[in-house]
């Protein structure tokens, strides 16, 4: 059973069909891109599938279970983190802080222990900061733990934002141009540990791109999306040599 | 013993007990000095609103600095608080050095209540409507309060109990009544900071920061919104309770938009974010209209224009979000040039 | 007084709250910022036509227009002043809010160190004489109230319509990055708005006390309040919102006064801005803006 599918995905704003009939399987561990000229409605796919928006159409299945109608914060408990197109982090939150945001609903001890400081506050708070730890030196990222997250350099933020949705202990990973920005050096880089997070995580990535070679370079499948609509499905290869998603990106005869 | 020592790392132990140690000795001070007359009953006044306005301002802070949401209405569950309590003081018929602790907590409760009916529908909307539908609330329970009967309408209420029973030393009154706030207080600050380094109020404060990420990262965000809008609506009240049977007479026009907007700036003041910087700013609000008594008709005036300044040329306020360390000061102190090391926050 | 009159005055009460409510709409549209000060904008309107009218002895259309102009002016200053800087930072809203709040507080208080905060009495503004419609006996301050207003919104309507300054102005409301790479000042925009905002209050301040002659440094505040729950109810950044809300929110008050309950006016008033808000939160005419994701 595919982790995460939809069947006729689609919405309807005021008059505009944003998206429409979108249909795609998302299997264990695969890494997907999701690819499309701008504007073609895959930030919008990203906000159904964790709940910001509301199908008009379509349903939407996590472990073959109905997600539609969902709120945000039960679909990532279910098992969907995502990342954002403009990187939205905890800004005055230190490094470590934020990915511990990720980690609070699957804590335990109560808010009587928050506040009065109770031995159950002690431990799980141990627990949770090595396991914080552990997750930043995935990106490296553990030195900068005491670090406000405005204070980080660009590339470092994007790995934090990553860190913070793993932290969710997610099933499926959903990333906004994660490559966004990125000198090849990075974006390398960048294709390693998305690979080494697959497998070390066991999650399941469906991601957003602009760089093709990342694309090309990273995902099992491809669906390319043209006007809320998909207009090609398959392999790197297949994909590639698809005269319609040439055209869609040169834009058309 | 043992385990417990393991559990908690000793630095935080260290800290705590020196923390407590210092409060111990501020209250024996207080409390000596008000016993040898020193501290006249005038003084123990201004002191005990300074209390008072520490515990406003620090749960004021918690909705509006931590959560990042300007609520109006604070004075509106300070007066719910206030009202509560002194009518139960005043109905109850027990004695009243039982029916004042029972007042102070049926006043944070009662005011919790209310907030839960207000926050649940007004929460769901931004920033800019929540601030608004409190002020309205804050109008409302104006209004309310003047229409009923049993609250004493325009008039008032009169001969709130003081806190034992008539006869008992001026002296010892003060002392007591000063005990009760400067503990309540110590108590606010104590959970407020608790609450804020916990898992919860990580939560809250990823809400400020952005809430579509927070609400991406699993956190619940109606649920702690109305969590922070409850905490601080049951202080208010519960300072609303200590301020009724301090002044002993309650006006409804004492708990207008003119009072919520002095404990904002006060939370302002001292940074909205900082728990210590509120204490602070009270502590200075306080003080400074008793000692500019002369310039009493332009206290309002003042404050507006401080206001003002303070967001034009430092929003951050006094000590922005971070909070004054003693052992961060005193390491800075003591360690060399060069030496010194960032310290963790006391 | 029968139920048609208390509504024909909840109509020129209305009116009032509508040109008020129109400044408030105006600035939120293309700033965001709900201005506090907005309301105060009433009583320095009032003040100035007082000083003109019973200090200086001056003819009615002069006391007019040099209150619009002097109020023009001070919401100019204030924008540019205060708010313009936090805008030019990118400051948070709450940071906004606030300032406009001790702006507020500022002008209460300074109009009240100035001229006390005893009622000042201001009779005579508007000629005052019943007039017959139908059956009914109306005042001709309300009816003056009344085609003033409608006079003034049609005008500002065609202003935001029509002219090249009300092009920019619906530009910048809507983004205003965009209508800087088009050549439209953003920042001269958004002062022309509060000028043309604080006028329609300074007007809205002389019908005002047209049919209420007192006036004391507060008398903004309340009335402020009530026109920004017109806005609100009209649905804000809307003009003929601003102007449904106003009339909705003055006929609101009159009913429940001609119901024997004038002192739940405030409460009903803000009652009603509680259930727009959790109903229909982007108000009657508004429409509904998602944050982008």
């Amino acid at each position: 059973m595919p982790v995460l599918e939809t069947e006729n995905l689609g919405i309807t704003f005021g008059g505009l069909r944003a998206v429409e009939n979108v249909h795609f399987a998302l299997e264990k561990e695969q890494i997907m891109g999701l690819i499309g000229p701008n504007g073609a409605g895959k930030t919008t796919v990203f906000n159904l599938l964790t709940g910001v928006y509301t199908p008009t159409e379509g349903q939407i299945k996590l472990d073959g279970k109905s997600i539609v109608g969902k709120k945000t914060y039960q679909i990532t408990k279910a098992g969907i983190a995502r990342t954002f197109q403009n990187i939205r982090l905890f800004k005055d939150m230190t490094v470590l802080d934020n990915v511990k945001v990720a980690m609070n609903y699957g804590m335990k001890y109560s808010f009587l222990s928050g506040i009065f400081s109770l031995p159950g506050y002690w431990r799980e708070e141990a627990q949770v900061e090595q396991r914080a730890l552990e997750l930043l030196s995935v990106f490296h990222l553990e030195g900068n733990a005491g670090d406000l997250a405005r204070n980080l350099p660009y590339g470092q933020q994007r790995k934090l934002e990553i860190a913070r949705a793993l932290a969710a202990r997610p099933k499926v990973l959903l990333l906004d141009e994660p490559a966004a920005g990125m000198n090849p050096t990075e974006t390398m880089e960048l294709m390693n540990t998305i690979q080494r997070i697959r497998e070390q995580f066991q999650v399941a990535v469906l991601l957003i791109e602009h760089d093709m070679s990342f694309v090309m370079g990273i995902c099992e499948h491809i669906v390319v999306l043209d006007y809320g609509k998909i207009i090609a499905s398959g392999s790197p290869e297949v994909v590639r040599n698809d005269p319609k998603v040439i055209a869609a990106y040169l834009g058309g005869e | 013993m043992e385990k417990k020592t393991k559990l908690i790392p000793k630095g935080k132990l260290v800290s705590y007990g020196v923390n407590l140690l210092l409060l111990a000795v501020v209250y024996a001070a207080f409390f000596a000095l008000m016993g040898a007359g020193v501290i006249n009953r005038y003084t123990a006044g201004i002191i005990t609103m300074m209390f008072i306005n520490i515990i406003l301002t620090v749960s004021l802070n918690l909705v509006s600095g931590f959560l990042g949401q300007l609520v109006l209405g604070h004075a509106g569950f300070m007066s719910v608080g206030a009202y509560t309590a002194a009518l139960f003081t005043l109905h109850s018929g027990l004695p009243i050095t039982v029916a004042f602790p029972v007042a102070i907590v049926l006043a944070g409760v009662m005011a919790a209540a209310f907030s839960v009916i207000i926050g649940v529908p007004a929460l769901r909307l931004r920033g800019d409507y929540l601030a608004i539908i409190t002020l309205g609330f804050g109008e409302i329970i104006r209004v309310i309060i003047l229409a009923l009967d049993f609250t004493g309408g325009a008039k008032g209420l009169r001969g709130i109990p003081t806190i034992l029973p008539s006869g008992s030393d001026a002296t010892v009154l003060t002392q007591v009544k000063f005990s009760y706030v400067f503990w309540l207080a110590a108590v606010t600050v104590m959970i407020i900071w608790a609450f804020v380094r916990s898992r919860h109020g990580r939560a809250v404060i990823a809400i400020r920061e952005d809430e579509i990420a927070a609400e991406a990262s699993g956190v619940h965000t109606t649920y702690y919104k109305l969590l922070a809008f409850i905490m601080a609506a049951f202080f208010a009240g519960v300072a609303g309770a200590l301020y009724a049977h301090h002044i002993g007479v309650l006006d409804p026009g004492n708990f207008d938009f003119n009072y919520s907007v002095e404990i904002l700036l006060m939370a302002v003041l001292g940074g909205l974010g900082s728990i210590t910087g509120s204490i602070i700013a009270a502590v200075v609000l306080t003080i400074l209209p008793e000692a500019l008594r002369d310039f009493a008709d332009y206290r309002m005036l003042i404050y507006a224009l401080i206001l003002i300044v303070v967001m034009l040329f430092k929003p951050s306020g006094l000590m922005g979000q971070r909070e004054f360390s003693l052992s961060r000061l005193v390491k800075r102190l003591t360690a060399g040039k060069g030496k010194a090391k960032p310290g963790k926050g006391a | 007084m029968n139920l048609i009159s208390q509504i024909f005055n909840g109509l020129g009460q209305g009116s009032i709250y509508a040109l008020v409510a129109l400044g408030y709409s105006m600035v939120y549209g293309i700033t965001q910022l709900i201005n506090f000060a907005h309301g105060d904008i009433i009583m320095v309107g009032a003040y100035t036509t007082y000083v003109m009218l019973i200090l200086a002895g001056a003819p009615l259309w002069a006391a007019v227009i040099v209150s619009i102009v002097f109020c023009a002016l001070v919401g100019i200053v204030i924008d540019q002043v205060a708010y313009q800087r936090l805008l030019d930072k990118g400051a948070p809203r709450i940071s906004l809010l606030i300032t406009a709040i001790g702006v507020s507080m500022f002008l209460q208080n300074l109009y009240q160190t100035i001229f006390k905060s005893d009622a000042k009495s201001i009779s005579n503004v508007l000629p005052s004489f019943p007039i017959a419609v139908g059956g009914l006996s109306i005042s001709s301050v309300m009816l003056i109230t009344i085609v003033v207003s409608l006079v003034l919104m049609g005008l500002l309507q065609l202003l935001v319509k029509h002219t090249r300054i009300g092009k920019a102005m619906r530009a910048t409301s809507e983004d205003a990055a965009a209508a800087k790479l088009m050549g439209i000042s953003p920042r001269a925009t958004i002062a022309f708005t509060f000028g043309i905002g604080s006028a329609l209050a300074a007007v809205g301040a002389v019908l005002y006390c047209g049919a209420y002659p007192q006036i004391t440094p507060y008398m903004g505040s309340m009335l402020g309040l009530k026109a920004f729950v017109a806005a609100v109810l009209g649905g804000i950044g809307s003009i003929p919102g601003a102007m449904l809300g106003g009339i909705l929110i003055g006929v609101a008050e009159s009913l429940t006064t001609a119901a024997g309950l004038s002192q739940f006016t405030d409460a009903v008033v803000f009652g009603i801005l509680i259930l727009i808000l959790l109903l229909k939160p982007a108000g009657l005419l508004g429409k509904n803006v998602k944050e982008k994701v």
